[in-house]
């Protein structure tokens, strides 16, 4: 690895790449890219692990982990092998960079302790928030946005709007 | 050949998953400082790349169909449910603004060496188990206020797919003059090198303890 830190690209130049990205998977497979359907089945996944039956008996994980034919495997699933991809893609991309190094990352102002708390809250406000929606900023607001989907505008008008308020009162911690 | 191919097997997933990351990372989106600092409008980064890569895709998609290259009902369209879509977004924005993620880009923050893009993830899985427990008295809401089946923005305002196309480049271009303005008064979008110093640059994280560069390696 390289003591020099690559530049990222223009936004105009990560934007075109990235419309590409979006446009060859829909047509190699006829749908967007996703990311929280991966968390979705990891969650039921999991929920198989600690609890099978309370899974099995829930109305909205109990589909991933049991299907008229038996037992499924929610993991198996397209999402899972893009997810895995894009670990690979981002890790390549931030070694050859000189951009990869372990850390915890957030505004100075905020302790690790603070971090932590502040990354976990949003994580569970994002997970509840991508299962009503239906999926996330890929899956949805990406994905939807493509083919010119209502939902997918719909969806965007309430990400930035909640997002610029929210921000807003809780500048201190990340300015 | 056919187009969609419908192919939904390891290869093409991988292929999607490896590009998709590799673009986020270098578009910055690893890192929590320069998605958040959308939020405070003062980099406009997130804005620029999704609603280039919106329109970009849109007249790929677009550009096929009237070819005659891909039929009009090949792809999977999302269906509107008016409350859920619309609440679901602002809370993937409000954890945006307080996790500094959304999942995809937690997961290139985590393959990048950020720890707390794991914590991120672990959040997500716990609301998403809040979410299936709660489904059942929320199911009304989910369901509420549902558009047609995949309506898209030209079947909703009457207007042809290119129309469509032209209105959101010109939304765009507004989008990016008044961004680049922010920008400029706020002194410019946040650069590769001020967000991976972790050794002491300005805005830097906290926990020293936490630091472990390979680069030194």
């Amino acid at each position: 690895m390289g003591s020099t830190i690559r530049p990222f690209w223009h936004p105009f130049t990560a934007g075109i790449a990235l419309g590409l990205v979006l446009l060859l998977t829909f047509l190699l497979t006829g749908h967007g890219l996703g990311a929280s359907g991966f968390f979705t089945r990891l969650t039921a996944w999991f929920g198989a692990e600690l609890a099978r039956s309370a899974t099995e008996a829930n109305s909205y994980l109990g589909p991933f982990i049991k299907g008229a034919r038996g037992v499924l495997n929610p993991l198996a699933s397209w999402i899972s092998w893009e997810i895995v991809g894009l670990v690979v893609g981002a890790l390549i991309a931030a070694l050859t960079s000189g951009r990869f190094y372990v850390r915890l990352d957030g505004a100075k102002n905020l302790s690790g302790g603070g971090r932590m708390a502040l990354a976990l809250g949003g994580g569970i406000l994002t997970g509840f928030g991508a299962r009503l929606a239906r999926g996330c900023t890929s899956g949805i607001g990406l994905s939807g946005g493509a083919p010119l989907a209502v939902a997918g505008f719909l969806f965007l008008i309430g990400f930035f709007v909640a997002g610029i308020v929210v921000s807003f009162f809780i500048r201190k911690a990340w300015a | 050949m056919s187009i969609p191919l419908y192919d939904n097997g390891v290869a093409s997933g991988l292929l999607s998953g490896v590009l998709f990351g590799y673009v986020l990372e270098n578009a910055g989106f690893a890192s929590p400082r320069k998605l958040t600092a959308q939020f405070r409008l003062t980099d406009w980064s997130v804005f620029k790349v999704m609603f280039t890569a919106v329109i970009v895709a849109a007249i790929g998609l677009y550009g096929a169909m009237a070819l005659g290259l891909m039929q009009s009902n090949g792809i999977y369209i999302p269906t509107t449910f008016f409350w859920a879509t619309l609440t679901g977004g602002a809370l993937i924005g409000a954890g945006m603004a307080v996790g500094g993620y959304c999942p995809g880009t937690s997961t290139v923050a985590l393959a990048s060496g950020r720890l707390d893009g794991l914590l991120f993830m672990t959040g997500m899985v716990i609301g998403t188990g809040l979410f299936a427990q709660v489904f059942e008295p929320i199911k009304d809401f989910y369901l509420a206020a549902a558009g047609p089946r995949g309506q898209t923005l030209t079947q909703l305002f009457g207007l042809p797919a290119w129309a469509v196309i032209a209105v959101l480049i010109m939304i765009a271009v507004g989008g990016f003059a008044l961004g680049n303005w922010c920008e400029r008064r706020f002194g410019g979008p946040l650069t590769a090198d001020e967000l991976n110093r972790g050794d002491g640059g300005e805005g830097a994280i906290v926990e020293e303890i936490e630091i472990v560069s390979l680069r030194t390696n």
